[in-house]
């Protein structure tokens, strides 16, 4: 099967080739058969990706070691789960990934506008074909998934226990999608930029496609969070790492876009703007694949790190200065055709959203790449931890929450002094009464100005949303006369953009009120205990009852069982442990290979609710083993060779039987040497984090993430509406604009 | 095996370069039943009803911003008449454009 993957990459990537050069030539002749044969070259792409990806998974169900890629990153007892995951935990497997991914959405655009846009399209095609094939000469000439081996390996190396958490699943494509999504905003605006046709219609049609890519890349970052809370063991959720930063800065640079083409449709103006923004979070998107992809900066993502840094740095600058170059030869075309009326209106507030949502992204481009612009000037490179983000990230949130609870009651064009009292009367007062009652309550948020100012901004935003949701349904009833639960439900329907939008900025405002009362009043200790000790924070007793301890062919694992009280009364139990995976490395010995401190992960005791989470890691080191694990390696350093040799003398069968004896006894030591920790416990090292309001952040995602749903979802034109009113109720022409109807 | 591999190779790019070159080949047997029109035109009437359709959202907006209590009475007619305004003139041009697809009586 390798022999076809490798041939299908091939074909992938001929076909890619054949690709842009037929979407080009018939766009340039006016030869309309070229362009289909363009565009059915991307669903080619798809199936072959399709084919070849399929491959990938089967050899890694299958325990095919004879492909390199599944001997290093798989084995026979990594977990049947998980090994579908394996596959793109690789470098080469995620090449192939992402290659899939952009072929399936690529294809999916062209075959909903294959009778619309056809002057921007081709363009398009060739440029979404342009990054299927670098992806895929990637695959086919640095990292191969398809490679083998004259003589494989019996087990595999391995899954990197780190990946071994249930988010690893879905997170990588999640990121993957967002990023390919991506390209299809960049790739029809440079066919728009080609065409000189600037207008609404590759805006209308690629929309839904950058508002698809910002919740695909929210639900990966999404995701990351949570496995860096749940499974690196730190206590933390966001560590400013390289490779989160890079997913978040095309997430914030498609997120002002999702707000400013609503500018350029409604008054035509920011399309210079516009169309720089699509194509920053396109590019950004490549920049994203590699720094996971070059291992440039260090991160907690090393274990996707290689050498392919070289042809990303030449895409990127191809990127960049054709960018660059298309909107100054498109300059005139995209003048704005109307001007600000007013800098108290709907657009100015989107105008200011979208500065602060891009200075968002050139302080964490800067800050994350200061280490290589250091090392570039001074030849030292200096690292820079979160504490240089904070200064201008947490005020710069402040402002984007507080224009997130301006943008919904504010009105487009202009506003009148009446208007604005009646529509912020009770959202200023909310945030008011929020800010004065946390700041005089005793043991409140009043040491913390930043925590305490984000509060009362997200009281005045959940009140400015809540305000538009009772005024839309009062609207709509006083139209239709519907009972409240209709009113509402169809209110959202017929103004899912609107509605959409506002729920993501009540998520947001409760997202960011979890992430600042984590930040700002988190209780930490990292203690030393022995079984029947107690530590305490913040608070709350946390009593050591008592080791655990677990062997299996996979790992073998040190817990602790954590009893929790506070005044006298329990709270909770959780368990943490220490898991160590068997090391590949001969030299670590036949006993000692289980005890691998450098293949370890965490599982966190947690106990978590809306109002704070408790969170536990234990840190058990096997190093009080050492003599008796050195011993053992000892013994079987000696035993194993005499079985080995007598084993080799004998039919095959007693052969294996010799041997199961010998494993037998292997493991029997291994599990009485681990069996100490609990016999003969020692002092061990755990990290107790007391948090408050952890779970609104993954309460705010799921909001966000409901209002992107009801955004995304499809909702027909205005006109297919109309035409399937029934007929009495239809208006006849004219008018030619449409009549009132309940909105 | 690597016979049965290699027929399977050959299969797939067989049926590839079939299914890619299909218009091509139609075109030169003279077969194509997708007749090449105006793509200025089709694009010009493509972009027009996109304005329509984000002009008629913006009366929408405008309407339940109204309704909300974010636009006076005498702004939301004036911001309405504006409208509607703009929205007959894509309409006409709309309109225009529309005409060139009739045959000439």
């Amino acid at each position: 099967m390798a022999l076809i993957g490798r041939a299908l990459l091939i074909m992938a990537l001929g076909i890619a080739g054949f690709g842009i050069v037929a979407s080009i030539y018939g766009a340039r002749n006016g030869r309309r058969e070229w362009v289909d044969a363009g565009r059915r070259s991307v669903y080619a792409l798809a199936a072959l990706a399709t084919v070849a990806f399929a491959i990938l998974e089967d050899a890694f169900w299958r325990n095919d070691f004879s492909f390199n890629v599944v001997a290093n990153h798989s084995s026979t007892t990594t977990p049947a789960f998980y090994k579908l995951a394996a596959a793109w935990s690789s470098q080469e497997g995620s090449l192939l990934l992402w290659v899939f991914l952009l072929s399936l959405w690529s294809s999916l655009i062209l075959f909903l506008v294959r009778k619309r846009a056809r002057e921007i399209t081709p363009y398009a095609t060739a440029v979404l074909l342009g990054f299927a094939a670098f992806f895929t000469s990637l695959a086919t000439f640095w990292a191969n998934p398809f490679t083998t081996s004259a003589n494989p390996p019996a087990e595999g190396a391995g899954l990197d226990p780190l990946l071994l958490h249930p988010t690893m699943m879905i997170h990588p494509p999640m990121l993957y999608s967002g990023y390919t999504l991506l390209t299809i905003p960049f790739a029809f605006a440079v066919g728009a930029l080609v065409t000189g046709r600037l207008g609404a219609e590759w805006i209308s049609l690629t929309r839904r496609f950058a508002l698809a890519a910002w919740l695909f890349l929210g639900i990966g970052i999404l995701l990351g969070a949570l496995w860096s809370y749940t499974e690196l063991g730190w206590g933390g959720y966001w560590a400013w790492d390289p490779v989160e930063n890079a997913a978040l800065m095309p997430w914030l640079c498609i997120t002002a876009f999702i707000h400013s083409i609503m500018i350029q449709e409604k008054r035509g103006m920011l399309k210079i703007w516009n169309v720089s923004l699509v194509l920053g979070a396109g590019t950004l998107s490549i920049l994203g694949t590699f720094l996971v992809r070059s291992g440039i900066l260090d991160s907690i993502h090393a274990f996707g790190a290689s050498t392919l840094g070289v042809p990303f740095v030449i895409l990127l600058a191809l990127m960049v200065m054709g960018s660059i170059g298309l909107i100054v030869w498109r300059r005139e075309q995209l003048r704005s055709e109307a001007r600000l009326e007013s800098l108290v209106s709907r657009e100015a507030v989107f105008l200011f959203q979208n500065l602060v949502l891009v200075g968002m992204v050139f302080v964490i481009f800067w800050v994350t790449f200061f280490p290589l612009i250091s090392e570039a000037l001074t030849g030292t490179k200096v690292s820079v931890g979160p504490p240089a983000f904070r200064p201008f990230i947490v005020p710069l949130a402040l402002i984007l929450v507080a224009l997130s609870g301006i943008g919904p009651i504010i009105a487009w064009r202009r506003v009148t002094v009446a208007n604005l009292r009646r529509n912020f009367a009770l959202p200023v007062t909310a945030g008011l009464v929020t800010f004065f009652v946390l700041l005089f309550w005793p043991g409140g948020p009043s040491s913390r100005p930043f925590a305490l100012i984000m509060f009362a901004l997200a009281g005045f935003v959940l009140t400015s949303v809540v305000q538009e949701l009772c005024r839309g349904v009062a609207a709509r009833r006083g139209m239709t006369h519907e009972p409240v639960p209709l009113a509402f439900v169809r209110l959202i329907r017929r103004n899912r953009r609107r509605y959409g939008g506002y729920t993501v900025h009540a998520g947001l405002a409760v997202l960011l009120v979890g992430v600042a009362a984590s930040s700002s009043f988190q209780h930490s200790s990292d203690v030393i205990l022995s079984p029947g000790q107690t530590a305490h924070v913040d608070g709350y007793t946390i009593r050591y009852v008592r080791p655990v301890e677990s062997v299996s062919s996979q790992k073998i694992g040190f817990g602790a069982v954590l009893n929790v009280t506070k005044g006298g009364k329990h709270v909770t139990t959780v368990t943490t442990v220490r898991n160590f995976y068997p090391s590949q490395n001969p030299q670590d010995g036949l006993i000692g290979k289980f005890f691998d401190t450098s293949n370890a992960d965490s599982e966190v005791g947690l106990d978590q609710n809306l109002r704070r989470n408790i969170w536990t890691v234990i840190n058990a080191q096997p190093t009080p083993l050492a003599p008796l694990i050195n011993k053992g390696d000892s013994v079987f350093a000696a035993y194993a060779p005499q079985v080995m040799t007598k084993a080799a003398k004998l039919p095959p069968a007693q052969a294996q039987a010799a041997m199961n004896g010998l494993w037998a006894e292997r493991d029997l030591a291994v599990s009485e040497i681990a069996r100490r920790f609990v016999t003969h416990p020692w002092p061990t090292e755990f990290l107790l984090i007391v948090a408050p309001l952890v779970s609104w952040i993954w309460l705010g995602a799921l909001i966000i993430g409901v209002g992107g749903l009801i955004a995304l979802w499809p909702v027909p034109s205005f006109a297919r509406r109309r035409a399937r009113m029934p007929s009495a109720a239809r208006p006849t022409p004219p008018p030619p604009v449409p009549v009132r109807e309940p909105v | 095996m690597q016979v049965v591999e290699y027929l399977v190779i050959f299969a797939i790019l067989f049926a590839v370069v079939a299914f890619v070159s299909a218009p091509v080949r139609r075109a030169l047997a003279g077969q194509s039943d997708d007749v090449a029109g105006d793509q200025s035109h089709a694009t010009n009437l493509a972009e027009l009803e996109a304005e329509r359709e984000a002009k008629y959202r913006e009366l929408r907006d405008a309407e339940l911003d109204h309704r909300t209590g974010k636009l006076s009475d005498a702004d939301y007619e004036e911001l309405d008449r504006a409208l509607r305004g703009e929205a007959i003139t894509i309409l006409r041009n709309l309109d225009g454009e529309q005409e060139r697809d009739q045959p000439p009586d």
